[in-house]
C-alpha cells in the first residue's frame, strides 16, 4: 500500500514537473534556446498567487488565472527584450543572456520581498480514501489541473491554426515565414503559453510544498528541464513522460533510499538517458545540415 | 625573434618585480591579513577564470559545473594532506597533483556523455554534474564532514606558492592556446563542421580542453582548501560556477588577459565596497544581459592586453605586437 501511496505522490509532483517541462520543450522546439529564466517564472507565479490570496483575498482559482496571465506577459516581455535581438547570434550568447535574466529575476524578488521563505496559504484541506490509500485533495487537484492543461495544450498544438503555425516555425522558421506565418507572433505566443503553464506549475507546487522563496525556481526549473531532456526535447508527450518519470523517481528515492540522494539519482537518470539515447526517450534524431 | 626574446625577458622581469613587491609588502605588514586573504582569493579566482575561459571562451562550450571540479580538487587534496605523514612540502605537492588528476578524471567522466551532444546539453549536463558532486560530498559525510564542513585542513597555501602556481596555470593555458592544439580548439569554436572536415577530431579536442580546464580548477580548489583550512560544500554551488562565468564573460570570451583583469576586479570590488554586495548580483545580471546584447564576445572580446602596446604608446610609435601570437 505504501508503494501505491508513493506512486500517487510521485504522479502529483511529476505532473507539476511535466507542466513546467512543457514550457521548456515548447520554447526549445521553437527557438532552440534553453530558457533558464523559465524556472524563475515558476517562482514569480507562486508569489503572485501568494499575494493575491493573502493580501487581496482572491480565491485560488482567480489567483491562478491572474498568475497565468501576468506570467504569460512576463514571458513575452523577456523574449522581446532579451532573446529576440539574439536570435541570429551564436547559441552561447543567448544562453548567457538567459542565465542573466534568471539571476536578474531572482535578485529583483530577493531585494523586494526579502530572501526568507514565506508560508503559502492552504488551498484545500482534507483527504479522501480509495480503499486503504489516503489521497489529499491537494494531490488530486494538482493531478487534475495538470491533466486538464496537458489535454488543452495538445488540442491547441494539434487542432488550431496557432498550433499549426507553432509546429511549422519549429520545423523551419524561414519556410514558415515564406508561407505567410508571422514568426515573431508565433514565438511570442509560445513564450506566453509556456510561461503561463510555468506559473500554474509554480502555484500547484507551492500548494504541495507551502514555502515560497526567491530561489525556489532555480532547482525546480533545472529538474523540469532535465525532465524535458529525458523525454526528448521538442516533444510534448516526451515532456509529460519525462516529468512523470522524474516525479516518480524522486518520491521513490525519498521513500526507499535516502532523501539526500534524490538530486543525485534524478541527475544520474539524465546522464544515463543521454548516454543511451542522446535525443531523449521520445526525441527525434535530427541530422545537422551544413 | 630577438624582439620576442626581449619581450619574454621583460615579462619574466615584471613578474619577479611584482612578486617581490608583494612579498616585501606582506612581510613588512603593509598588507595585513585581511588584504592578504583578498589577494589569495583573487589569485585563485584568476586560475578558475582562466581555466574556464579555455572551455567557454576558446572552445565555445558553455559549462556550468566548474565549481564542482574545484570542489573535487579541494576535497581530494584535503583528504590526502590530512592523513599524509610525508613532509609538508612533499605532501602538498602530491595533494595538488592528485587534486588536478581527480578533477580531470571527473572532467572526462562527465565530458564523454556531454561532449557527444550539441552545445546546449553541455550546459545542463555540467550543471547537473556540479550538483551531483556537491550531493555526493554531502552524502559521504563520514569522510567529507558533509554539510557541517571539513575542518582542520593544514594551511599550506601561502602567497608565494599560490602566486607561482597561478603563473604556471596561465602560462600552460597560454601555451596550449598558441599551439597547434589550441588552434584546433579555436577552429571548433568558429565552425564545428568546417573543423571536422579539415580533419580535426572534435570529440578528442573537446575532451582535451575540458580535461585541462578541469585539472586547473582542481588545483585551484586544492589551493583554496589549504588556504581556507575549512571546506563547506555549499561554497561550491551553482552560484559560484555562475560567478566564474561572469568573470569570463566580462573579461571577454577568448581573452586570457581579460579573464585575469575581470577576476581581479570582480573579486576585489565587493570586498572593498561592502554595501555593494547586496546589489552585486543584480548589477552583474543586468550587465551580463547588456554585454550579450551589444557585444556578444564579452567586454574585451578576444583582445589581449599587451604591455608592449602600452610601452609603444609611451614611445609615441605604433606597437609592433599586432600579431595574434603575441601577448
Amino acid at each position: 500500500m505504501n508503494f501505491i501511496q508513493q506512486l500517487i505522490n510521485g504522479l502529483s509532483i511529476g505532473s507539476v514537473y511535466a507542466l513546467v517541462a512543457l514550457g521548456y520543450t515548447m520554447v526549445y522546439g521553437i527557438v532552440k534556446l534553453i530558457n533558464f529564466a523559465h524556472g524563475d517564472i515558476i517562482m514569480v507565479g507562486s508569489y503572485i498567487v501568494l499575494f493575491s490570496m493573502k493580501s487581496a483575498g482572491f480565491p485560488f482559482w482567480i489567483s491562478i488565472l491572474g498568475a497565468f496571465t501576468l506570467c504569460a506577459i512576463l514571458g513575452v516581455v523577456i523574449e522581446r527584450v532579451a532573446y529576440k535581438p539574439l536570435r541570429q547570434a551564436p547559441r552561447i550568447s543567448a544562453l548567457i543572456t538567459a542565465i542573466g535574466v534568471s539571476i536578474l529575476i531572482q535578485n529583483v524578488f530577493m531585494l523586494s520581498f526579502k530572501p526568507d521563505p514565506r508560508p503559502f496559504p492552504n488551498v484545500i484541506d482534507g483527504n479522501f480514501g480509495i480503499g486503504s490509500i489516503n489521497v489529499s485533495y491537494t494531490t488530486a487537484l494538482t493531478i487534475g489541473i495538470s491533466v486538464l492543461l496537458m489535454i488543452l495544450l495538445q488540442l491547441i498544438v494539434k487542432k488550431t491554426k496557432v498550433g499549426k503555425a507553432m509546429r511549422a516555425v519549429s520545423e523551419d522558421e524561414g519556410a514558415a515565414s515564406l508561407m505567410g506565418i508571422n514568426v515573431n507572433r508565433t514565438i511570442s505566443i509560445t513564450f506566453a503559453i509556456g510561461s503561463g503553464l510555468a506559473a500554474v506549475g509554480g502555484a500547484l507546487y507551492s500548494a504541495a510544498y507551502p514555502l515560497v522563496d526567491p530561489f525556489m525556481g532555480a532547482m525546480f526549473g533545472l529538474k523540469a528541464f532535465v525532465a524535458a531532456v529525458i523525454g526528448g526535447i521538442g516533444s510534448i508527450p516526451g515532456a509529460i513522460l519525462g516529468g512523470l518519470i522524474m516525479g516518480i523517481a524522486e518520491s521513490m528515492t525519498k521513500a526507499y533510499i535516502s532523501s539526500q540522494l534524490t538530486d543525485i539519482i534524478v541527475f544520474g537518470i539524465l546522464i544515463v538517458v543521454l548516454l543511451v539515447k542522446p535525443s531523449g526517450i521520445m526525441g527525434k534524431n535530427v541530422k545537422e545540415k551544413v | 625573434m630577438k624582439n620576442n626574446f626581449k619581450y619574454t625577458a621583460f615579462i619574466v622581469l615584471l613578474l619577479l618585480v611584482t612578486y617581490f613587491v608583494f612579498v616585501f609588502l606582506i612581510s613588512s605588514k603593509t598588507i595585513n591579513n585581511y588584504y592578504q586573504g583578498i589577494l589569495m582569493l583573487i589569485m585563485i579566482n584568476v586560475m578558475l577564470a582562466v581555466s574556464l575561459n579555455l572551455v567557454t571562451g576558446f572552445l565555445g562550450q558553455l559549462t556550468l559545473g566548474h565549481a564542482g571540479f574545484m570542489a573535487i580538487g579541494a576535497y581530494v587534496s584535503a583528504l590526502f594532506t590530512k592523513v599524509s605523514e610525508l613532509p609538508d612540502i612533499l605532501s602538498f605537492v602530491i595533494a595538488l597533483i592528485l587534486a588536478g588528476i581527480a578533477a580531470a578524471a571527473a572532467g572526462i567522466i562527465i565530458g564523454i556523455p556531454a561532449l557527444r551532444l550539441k552545445g546546449d546539453y553541455i550546459a545542463i549536463l555540467t550543471l547537473s554534474a556540479g550538483e551531483i558532486i556537491r550531493g555526493l560530498i554531502i552524502y559521504f559525510d563520514e569522510y567529507t564532514g558533509g554539510s557541517r564542513g571539513m575542518k582542520m585542513i593544514p594551511a599550506y597555501s601561502n602567497f608565494s606558492n599560490v602566486f607561482w602556481i597561478m603563473i604556471i596555470t596561465i602560462f600552460v593555458i597560454y601555451s596550449i592556446i598558441h599551439s597547434r592544439h589550441g588552434r584546433a580548439v579555436i577552429a571548433i569554436r568558429e565552425d564545428e563542421i568546417a573543423a571536422e572536415s579539415v580533419g580535426i577530431n572534435i570529440v578528442n579536442y573537446k575532451l582535451f580542453a575540458f580535461c585541462i580546464s578541469a585539472f586547473f580548477a582542481g588545483v585551484a580548489g586544492a589551493l583554496f582548501a589549504h588556504y581556507n583550512t575549512l571546506l563547506d560544500p555549499n561554497n561550491f554551488d551553482y552560484n559560484y560556477s555562475i560567478e566564474m562565468l561572469i568573470m569570463v564573460v566580462f573579461g571577454g570570451m577568448g581573452s586570457l588577459t581579460g579573464s585575469i583583469v575581470a577576476a581581479l576586479g570582480l573579486t576585489a570590488l565587493p570586498q572593498i565596497l561592502s554595501d555593494f554586495s547586496n546589489y552585486r548580483m543584480l548589477l552583474y545580471s543586468i550587465l551580463l544581459i547588456i554585454i550579450m546584447l551589444f557585444k556578444p564576445s564579452g567586454l574585451f572580446g578576444t583582445h589581449e592586453f599587451s604591455i608592449m602596446a602600452i610601452g609603444g604608446l609611451f614611445k609615441g610609435k605604433k606597437s609592433k605586437t599586432k600579431k595574434r601570437g603575441d601577448l
